[in-house]
């Protein structure tokens, strides 16, 4: 996959400054080791090496940041985090990447993932508490099938449902009602999801 | 003893094979497990992408629960107690001690402490005699450190131990704590095909015949897309993925042992009878 390097860039400074805030260990402290990239297992897929997207962030580059495939494929495995030197969580720094995406509606190369969390915090919302595996699964197929058309993934995804049906692994009836449920329904608000 | 339990959402569908063998080996080491009463979702990779608020916030609801029960809590699904552990770490950020505190454990830990360890070996059925495993123990049990409070993050050994005191073959691999991508497994199964892939060539090089997993999504990811992987990589995989209470339940002979095995896509049963552990 090609990659962007950063090049000759100019620095802003209205996304570093909030970032920094929002972190105990300010990223602004990376020596650019590469460790972080060197023990990541995704890099195959990635269009920015973790190290590069600190280095964007320190300078500012939202528009790169904000619109890159890296953040989206970023499996959250922790390893980048767990090893920097400089106890950077560049994990969370890509969290964070992915939060404002969505809260400015940048529509980013990967929707695919973003739409799976979307429906995966919807189906919790809705089920009052818990997830139902089930009816989030059968959304996302959904949404899949309009965008892509896919007659094979189709059969493959019903024939995986009936193997886990038959094995009694598939829930039919959504999650338990819970007591606290308008307790739960507050926290989503207050989260503004 | 007793300790609260708190089995996460998919522990109530996909995973009820693992929650079988939680809840049946549990007695056998005399651990009752409480469930934890009203438990919620912890809004896993979903909320902790893209809404770091809830992703506080649903597994804070939890740790509340659990200081009210006044009960340690143990988790089975590594990314929940990640969760939990991370919303207890953020609320002594901001200040907010708990006056209760409860212990938060990882299901493999907690009964992998030596006093079980002990009673496992002298107790044992079934010796699991001549079977050749790789310990798969993921990315979120272990990682990061500061938030899980372990101290062997890079080389975990609590399952590799458990394997040997049950009487098989733990081999050495450099997979152990690898990412097998659960998280992107529906939006981008092709990047699992390369991961997964990647840990079913490694964990035949080092000479296993099985996984052993402590996480439902891990043996979700390594089980569910064996064929999908095989027929992509034109190779017969046949790498059974079993859960460790699983085994601990086969070893200490538990009579419901062959039920929970029948409930993986990738049959263990061959193998196991090939071994004579059947
Ligand atoms: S490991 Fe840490 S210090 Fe090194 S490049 Fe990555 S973020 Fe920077
Ligand atoms: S958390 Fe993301 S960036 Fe960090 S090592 Fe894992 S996949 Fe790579
Ligand atoms: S190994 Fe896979 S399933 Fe297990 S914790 Fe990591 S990403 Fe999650």
């Amino acid at each position: 996959m090609d990659r962007l390097t950063t090049g000759e860039l100019i620095p802003a400074t209205a996304l570093p400054a909030r970032l920094l805030a929002h972190f105990s260990v300010p990223p602004s402290v990376c020596y650019q080791c590469r460790k972080c990239s060197a023990g990541c297992p995704l890099t195959f897929a990635m269009d920015l090496l973790p190290d590069t997207v600190i280095r964007l962030a320190l300078l500012g580059q939202e528009e790169t940041l904000l619109r890159c495939r890296t953040i989206w494929v970023c499996a959250s495995c922790v390893t980048c985090t767990t090893r920097c030197p400089n106890g950077i969580d560049i994990a969370g720094v890509m969290d964070w990447l992915k939060e404002e995406a969505l809260r400015r509606g940048v529509e980013g190369p990967q929707p695919e993932v973003a739409t799976f969390h979307r429906y995966f915090l919807d189906s919790i919302r809705k089920g009052g508490g818990r997830l139902s595996e089930t009816a989030l699964m059968q959304r996302y197929t959904l949404f899949q099938l309009r965008r892509r058309p896919n007659l094979k993934e189709l059969l493959r995804q019903l024939k995986l449902g009936w193997e886990l049906f038959r094995r009694r692994r598939l829930r039919l009836f959504g999650p338990p009602a819970l007591k606290g449920r308008q307790e739960i329904r507050a926290i989503f608000q207050k989260a503004g999801a | 003893m007793q300790v609260s339990y708190y089995p996460g959402c998919s522990l109530e569908g996909t995973a009820a094979d693992y929650a079988a063998s939680i809840a049946a080996v549990a007695p056998l080491v005399g651990v009752e497990l409480v469930e934890l009463e009203d438990w919620n979702c912890c809004g896993a990779s979903a909320a902790h992408s893209i809404n770091h608020e809830l992703a506080v916030a649903l597994p804070g609801r939890n740790l509340a629960l659990a200081r009210q029960r006044g009960l340690d809590v143990v988790v089975p699904c590594a990314l929940c107690f990640n969760r939990l552990k991370a919303a207890e770490k953020e609320e002594a950020q901001g200040g907010r001690e708990a006056a209760r505190r409860v212990k938060i454990w990882d299901l493999l830990d907690f009964l992998t402490q030596e006093t079980f360890l002990t009673q496992v070996s002298r107790r044992l059925a079934k010796p699991l005699t001549g079977l050749k495993a790789v310990a798969f123990y993921g990315c979120l049990s272990a990682r990061p450190p500061q938030i899980t409070d372990k101290q062997d993050w890079e080389n975990p050994t609590a399952m590799d131990r458990l394997l040997e005191a049950l009487g098989a073959e733990a081999l050495d691999w450099s997979y152990k704590t690898d990412c097998c991508g659960a998280g992107l497994a529906v939006a981008r199964p092709d990047i699992i095909d390369t991961l997964v892939g990647r840990l079913y060539e490694r964990a035949l090089a080092a000479g296993a015949e099985c996984f052993v997993v402590s996480c439902q999504m891990c043996q979700a990811n390594l089980d569910l897309t064996q064929s999908r992987i095989s027929e992509k990589a034109g190779k017969r995989y046949y790498l059974p993925v079993l859960y460790f209470t699983e085994l601990l339940g086969l070893a200490l002979g538990h009579p419901e042992a062959a039920g929970w095995l029948a409930r993986h896509l990738v049959d263990p049963r061959p193998l196991l009878t090939a071994k004579g552990l059947w």
